[in-house]
Parts: structure tokens; sequence; C-alpha cells
């Protein structure tokens, strides 16, 4: 019930966030670049989200992730600590996109179940390092205490206790045995927590000697409670040092947090208070624990802000958004009930029902506002691949996002995230010029692409464009020939339609194959992936200035503002976004050239007329234009005027595909249920006026 | 607990097996493996006419939310299309996630044929619309034909038809 695939809601949750953290931090360190300097601010901001992923990793036993994650912490945990230090940050830059990278790799193996755990180990070592190396340049003082040649990496913490022991000699050189007081919080939810204390206790033992645990009766199911309103006291003595106790603790199976202290010696017997109270003053004193306490902190408000976002299976959605469809049509059926139509005073059956429907109505914008994503997320990954494929092809190349708020329906966002990849990788492999090319034709020496989304009535336009070489008009012209794709004359061809070619499947004037375009493979997935949801790609260029193409997508697939016609029996409901006007057509207004095409003069403009009933060859009545309804419609600037019998009225309709088995019809985008039960159909204006 | 549900599933699957419904086409009766009915409508709901389909596509209807295609069987088979009465009925058969209803003259009943007493269709090519059928089943003294429902939905005709249209 929690979810498809059976998973654990937990590793969801994890994976779910995991990726959220991943993606900020990836969209930071790359605004960070731009400016080459780290504010105070995202130091903080990258620690702490490393740390956040460190600890639910660590906490799902995923060591890999908690490794890397660990040891980013620590190079930024030393960052934020030193002031103006000289870093080489697209050096830094680069190690933690890598290990973003890292981590995203391992979750997305987590999600398909795949649990292979890949090695970090090198990552891990090199930023080690490269801390190491930051702290001998910059800090003399810590860069004495790194024992030189050891051979294992040492983590900035590892070298924070060293320091410590420093200060206190005696306690570790003298007492073979040392004691600590530990307080362990579980997980909220972890359910069973006296249970899972006496584990805790089971395999402390194998390590160390435990003299005291509170509560001590945790076999009985009241100390539960307890334990998870004050965590879990323990008292123990042992040979290890305070920072494999820590690790041991935290590796333990739902161990949130930890709070540990050391004690003097002969203080095992302390009674709990005076344990906690000395810990507050060690607290007090030891500034690595002040971290520790700021980092519970951390947990607290991400824990806050994790309560105002859930995550929802988009099924339950979809099922939630079609029983709401079910619900505005049930609603009809009851309020414009026949039976009602004799009943005399209904005034207050009205007065209710119409309340009722203005609920209805706010329950389908809220059901449609849940499905409305911006753009900012699909936009940001842009970023990314700009910036690792400017690097590797050594070109200089921004990009410039606008309009990332705006919102489309998450079954749309799905689909636009890969036909935006491959524009952006295609702008920035074929379009922008090499660096001396752009200096040659006297351009600034970087190249610039502007990625731009706006809404513009019912669709949403998004805009790539680059300041590049532009396409290559001959080239595709001959490759056209080529491919027989050419039946008319070269020069009947307009602009756009010679540029339309390059959408065609195995179309690439690229003659060499890079690692990121030229398979041929590419913009005729993006030509079709758009289709997919109801768009369509326009392709504009000019020599030396650019490309531009432009990806005009529907808002949502699923409700539209429609106005319903009748047609001999039938109706059908045409989008309200592609009307343009209706009106009466008067006597002898229309006329017909000697093709017998119709055709009507609407001030001093002409267009064409489509008879919807001989179209779709229904019987009806109505024959004379003049009789019906004109309604214009306009798709790609192109105006139609249909012939309807009559105007039924504006409604709002969910739509629903076409029955698979009929496969497609063309003029027909779907189909839709009325108020009285019935199903009309939605014609599809594009289809039809390019018929 | 998984052990028990399969038997459970087993034993569903086994008592449809050799079960039929009937219903009369013309002055033939047919039949259709119950397994592939899922529920039988009663009376003739209004249909919304969808242009461009082969003619025995009568149009869509609205099954609960769910908008399905509805073929009359009658025409399907080339015969005189009858009027829709009160014995017309909708049955709705639903094969790999396709939902289509037939519109059928009356739905006789739901009977058990045995393996045995189904024989193959006859072979004879011209005049005789068997390429739906896939046996011919016996019950007593009468015979009813069993149609092949992945035929009589069959690719090759829409594709066919989708040219002529």
């Amino acid at each position: 019930m929690d979810s498809d695939t059976g998973r654990d809601p937990i590793l969801d949750i994890f994976i779910y966030e995991t990726l959220l953290l991943s993606n900020q931090l990836e969209q930071l360190v790359l605004n960070s670049e731009k400016t080459n300097s780290f504010e105070t601010a995202d130091i903080n901001e990258i620690f702490r989200i490393m740390h956040t992923i460190k600890g639910s990793a660590a906490m799902m036993l995923f060591n890999g992730i908690a490794d890397i994650a660990h040891a980013m912490e620590d190079l930024f945990d030393y960052l934020r600590e030193s002031e103006s230090l000289d870093v080489n940050y697209s050096k830094l830059c680069d190690f933690v996109l890598e290990g973003i990278d890292f981590i995203k790799g391992e979750v997305a193996k987590i999600e398909s179940n795949q649990g292979t755990e890949g090695n970090p180990g090198n990552l891990v070592e090199e930023i080690h390092g490269y801390l190491a190396s930051l702290k001998s340049t910059n800090d003399i003082l810590s860069s004495a205490v790194i024992p030189p040649g050891s051979d294992s990496p040492i983590s900035f913490e590892d070298l924070l206790y060293t320091h410590e022991s420093t200060v206190r000699p005696l306690d570790t050189i003298i007492l073979p045995e040392n004691s600590f007081s530990a307080v362990i919080f579980f997980e909220d939810g972890c359910e069973m927590e006296n249970i899972r204390a006496f584990n805790v206790i089971y395999k402390l033992e194998e390590l160390a000697q435990v003299s005291e645990y509170f509560p001590p009766d945790i076999d009985d199911n009241d100390s539960i409670d307890i334990i998870r309103r004050d965590g879990f006291k323990i008292h123990f003595n042992t040979e290890k040092n305070r920072d494999e106790m820590e690790k041991f603790f935290l590796n333990m199976a739902f161990v949130e947090s930890l709070e540990m202290a050391e004690l003097e010696e002969g203080s095992g017997e302390l009674n709990i208070q005076e344990a906690d109270q000395q810990m507050n003053q060690i607290c007090d004193l030891n500034d690595n624990s002040v971290v520790k306490a700021d980092k519970e902190v951390d947990i607290n408000t991400t824990a806050a802000i994790k309560q105002k976002m859930i995550s929802v299976q988009l099924n339950k959605l979809d099922k939630l958004l079609d029983l709401v469809g079910e619900l505005v049509i049930s609603e009809t059926m009851v309020t414009r009930n026949p039976d009602l139509a004799d009943i005399q005073g209904l005034d207050n059956f009205s007065k209710a029902s119409r309340q009722h429907r203005k609920v209805i109505n706010e329950i389908q914008d809220i059901v449609m506002s849940i499905r409305m994503v911006p753009l900012a997320g699909t936009f940001q990954k842009m970023n990314r691949i700009v910036r690792d494929m400017s690097r590797k092809l050594g070109k200089q190349v921004e990009l410039e996002i606008r309009g990332e708020e705006t919102e489309v329906d998450k079954n749309i966002i799905e689909h636009l995230s890969d036909p935006l990849m491959h524009l952006i990788r295609n702008a920035v492999d074929h379009g922008i010029e090499a660096e001396t090319e752009r200096a040659a034709k006297e351009k600034p020496v970087s190249g610039k692409i502007k990625l731009e989304a706006r809404s513009e009535g019912g669709d949403v336009w998004i805009t790539i464009k680059d300041d590049g070489g532009g396409l290559n008009k001959d080239k595709i012209l001959s490759r056209a020939l080529e491919h027989g794709l050419i039946n008319n004359a070269e020069n009947e061809l307009s602009d756009q339609e010679i540029y339309s070619f390059i959408l065609l499947p195995g179309f690439s004037t690229n003659t060499e194959v890079t690692e990121f375009s030229g398979r041929g493979v590419g913009m005729d997935v993006v030509a079709r992936n758009i289709e997919d949801i109801g768009g369509s790609v326009y392709v504009d260029s000019a020599i030396d200035l650019g490309t531009t193409v432009s990806l005009k997508i529907p808002l949502t697939l699923a409700i539209i503002d429609g106005m319903g016609i009748k047609v001999g029996s039938s109706v059908y409901t045409v989008p309200i976004t592609s009307i343009r006007e209706s009106f009466k057509a008067k006597e002898n207004e229309a006329f017909s050239d000697p093709d017998g095409n119709e055709m009507i003069m609407v001030r001093g403009e002409c267009y064409p007329i489509l008879r919807l009933h001989e179209h779709f060859k229904i019987q009806t009545t109505v024959h004379d234009i003049h009789d019906g309804i004109i309604m214009m419609v306009e798709t790609d600037n192109r105006c139609t005027c249909l012939l309807a019998d009559e105007l039924l009225g504006e409604q709002q309709v969910v739509v629903k595909a076409l029955p698979k088995y009929l496969k497609k019809i063309k003029g027909i985008g779907g189909c839709t249920l009325l108020g009285d039960g019935r199903s009309s159909l939605i014609l599809d204006i594009a289809g039809l006026v390019n018929y | 607990m998984s052990d028990a549900m399969e038997q459970i599933l087993d034993t569903s699957e086994d008592t449809q097996k050799g079960k039929f419904l009937t219903f009369m086409v013309g002055k033939e009766e047919y039949a259709i493996e119950i397994k592939y009915v899922t529920e039988i409508i009663g009376g003739i709901q209004a249909i919304t006419e969808v242009p461009e389909v082969p003619n025995y596509i009568r149009g869509i209807i609205n099954l609960r939310g769910k908008i399905i295609p509805v073929m009359d069987v009658n025409i399907r088979f080339k015969k005189e299309p009858k009027p829709y009465g009160d014995r017309t009925c909708i049955t709705v058969i639903d094969i790999d996630d396709l939902s289509v209803g037939l519109i059928v003259d009356n739905v006789a009943e739901v009977l058990s044929i045995n393996d045995e007493n189904i024989v193959p269709p006859p072979d004879i090519k011209a005049g005789f619309h068997n390429r739906y059928i896939k046996g011919i089943g016996k019950v007593g003294s009468t015979v009813k034909l069993i149609l092949d429902c992945n035929l009589l939905l069959g690719e090759e005709d829409l594709e066919s038809l989708s040219e002529t249209a």
C-alpha cells in the first residue's frame, strides 16, 4: 500500500531526500563557481547538506555515500572555520560535483534495487589529501598535528580528536580504559525502542564493559516512553577511544543521534542526573561538542522543513484527478436531474447545489495545482550539462535561464527533461563555435545560450536560443536530397520547411560523431517526445547569428476549457484556446471557388470554410451556412472557419484518450464525458486544419 | 500465505475454464470464453459516434468514467443491421487490457463445453465467414460457434480499415 515497489517507506524517503539535497547542492556549487567564490552562507549550507546526507546514509547503512559525504563535510567544516583561504575553487567544485555524481549514482542503484555499492575510495582519499594540503599551506598549527606518512587517510575529525588529546594527555595515557557516558536517541517511529536498546547493549558488550544503563528495565515495554523522551543512557568502560565508540553507536540501526561524554576515572557509578550535568559542562567547555550540538539543531530545522513537504505517488494523484472529474459529472447529474424539472419551489435546493458546485470547483482547481510543477528543476539540470560540456569541449558557454518559475503539469515535465537535454547539448556542441572561430567572426569569445519559458494562453513556450554559427541551409538541403526527402522544387521550400528536415529520423549534418552528439538520433527523438505530449517543435536559424528551437507544449494534459458544439446528433468539444471567434454568417457572405472550396470574407480577409458534418460524414439538417454557426479557429497562425449546427456553451472538460483500439483519428484529439454521462469528442484543430 | 493465494487464483481460473457465454447473432448462437467477459450492460445507452472508423464500430460509450469503443457484431459479421431493442445488450470483453463492448442481440446463457465437444471449424474458404471462429462446440443437439476474440478485434483488420478510411 505504501508504495508500488513494495520498498521500505524509510528507504523511499531517503531516496527522495537525498536526490533533493544533491540537486540543491549541485545548484549551489554551480552558482558559486560562476562567481568563483564561496559565500560563507553557501559554505554553511553545503556543510549542512553534506551532514544531513551523511547522517541519513549512515542510518540506512549506505557506507559509500556516508563516507563521501563525511569527507566533504570535513572539507567544508574546515573551510567555514578558517576564513579567507586561498582556495582553488574550480578544484573544490570538481570535488563536490564528483561527489554528487557518485551519490546520485548510488541512489539510482538503490532505487532500481541493484544494491551494489560502489566504492568511493579514491575520491575520499583525494578529498582528504586536498584537505591536508590546504591545511599545510594555510594552517601551520594543524599541519603540525598531521602525523607524516600516516598510511590511513586522516579525516578532519581525527585531527580534532588528536588535537584534543594533546590538551589533556594524561587521560589517555595513564588510563588503560576510558569511561564514557552516552545518550542514544532512536529515530522517530522506529518502534520497539527497548528492543533496539537491548540490541545496542548486546553489541556493546563485545567491545566494552557496560557498567550501567538507564532505564534499567528495557525488557519492560513501559521503558519505551522513557527512551523516546530522554534517550537511552549508558555508562561503559572500554579500551577503544571515543572516535571508535562514536562510530560504533552511529552504525547501529535506527540510531538517530548520540551524545557522548568522557568520564573522569572512578565516576562510572555516577547517577544519571549528575552525568547529564557533567555532560552539559563538557559540552560547554569542549568546542567540538558545541559543533555537535549545532549539528543537532541543524537536524531539527531540516525536520521542520520536511514536514511542509510530502511526496505522494503520482498514480494516487492521477486517481484523485479521475475521481474529481467523475465528481463534477455526478454533481451535474444530481443538480440537473430531469426528475427535478417538474418540481416547483426548489429555492433551498438550488442554493445548496450552488454551494456544492463552488466547493467542487475549488477541489478541482486544487487538484490541478497539485500537479503543477515549476520548470526550475528541469532547467537547472541544464546548468550542469552546459558546465561539463563546455569544459570538455574547451568552449566558453554561458547559460541564461529565464522564466523557470513557469509551471506545467507533472506529466509534461517528465517528458521535457530528455528533449531539453538533447537541445542544450546540440547547442553547445554544434551551435556554439570554437573560441578561435568566434574571435575570427568578431563575436564575444564566450558563447551564450538562452533557455526561456513563458506561458501563452493554454500553452507554454520553451525556447533554446544560441548565438552560434546557425544551421547550414545548403548542407541540410543536400542531405535531404540524398535521403530523397524533397519532392518539390528546392526553391519552393520555405526556410522553416528546410530547417524542419533536421527533425526527421537519422538526419544529422554533423559528419563526426562526438561524445555528445552527432549520431543522427536526437532531433527526431526531441520532435517525437514533444509531439507525444501534444506539443510541437519549431526551428529557426540565421547564419552566424545562431539557432532558435522553440517548443510549444500544452500546460496540462488533463483538463481543458472547451466549447461544446453540436453537429447533427453528436456533440464535439473545441478547445477554447484555439477559438478566435464565433458568429452567424449572413446570407450570401460565403462563396466558393471553381474547385468548390468554400470561403468566407470576414473584415476584408478571406478564410476557408470546413463543414464539420461533411468532414465527419454526419447526418444533419443544417446545410446552409447561414443556418448554422461559424466558428473561427486558429492554429499555427492559420485560421479556418468551422461550420457547426449550434453552440452549446463553455465548460471545463477532463480530457481522456481515445480507446487504443480505435487508433489515431485525424482531427480528433481525445474525448471527454459530458454532464449527462454521454461522451463527446474533442477536436484537434491542428489535425483538422492541416487535413 | 502466497501459496494459498495462488491456489485461490488457480481455482478461480479453473472455475472459468470450459465455460462460455452464449448469445444470438442473427439466427446463429455464438459463444465466447467467459474469462474475456468483464460485464454485460443491459439495454443500449447513448453511443457517441466517432468519425472515420469502420461501420461496425458504432462509437464510444462511457463505462463508469472509462471510455470504451463498442462494436456491432451483427455488422461485423456482415449481416443486416438490426434495430436495437430491449433484449439488445453490450457485452464488455477485456483482452490484453483492451476493453471493447460488443453489441449483441441477446445473451442466452453461460454453459460449460468440454474440450472433447469442441471441433475445429470446417475448412471452407469461400462464402463462409469462419475466420473469427476458432471452434464449434456441441451442446446436446445444438451447436455453438466459438469466437476467437483476438481475431474479432484483429489488428490486421483494423489496419486494412484504416487504409480504406
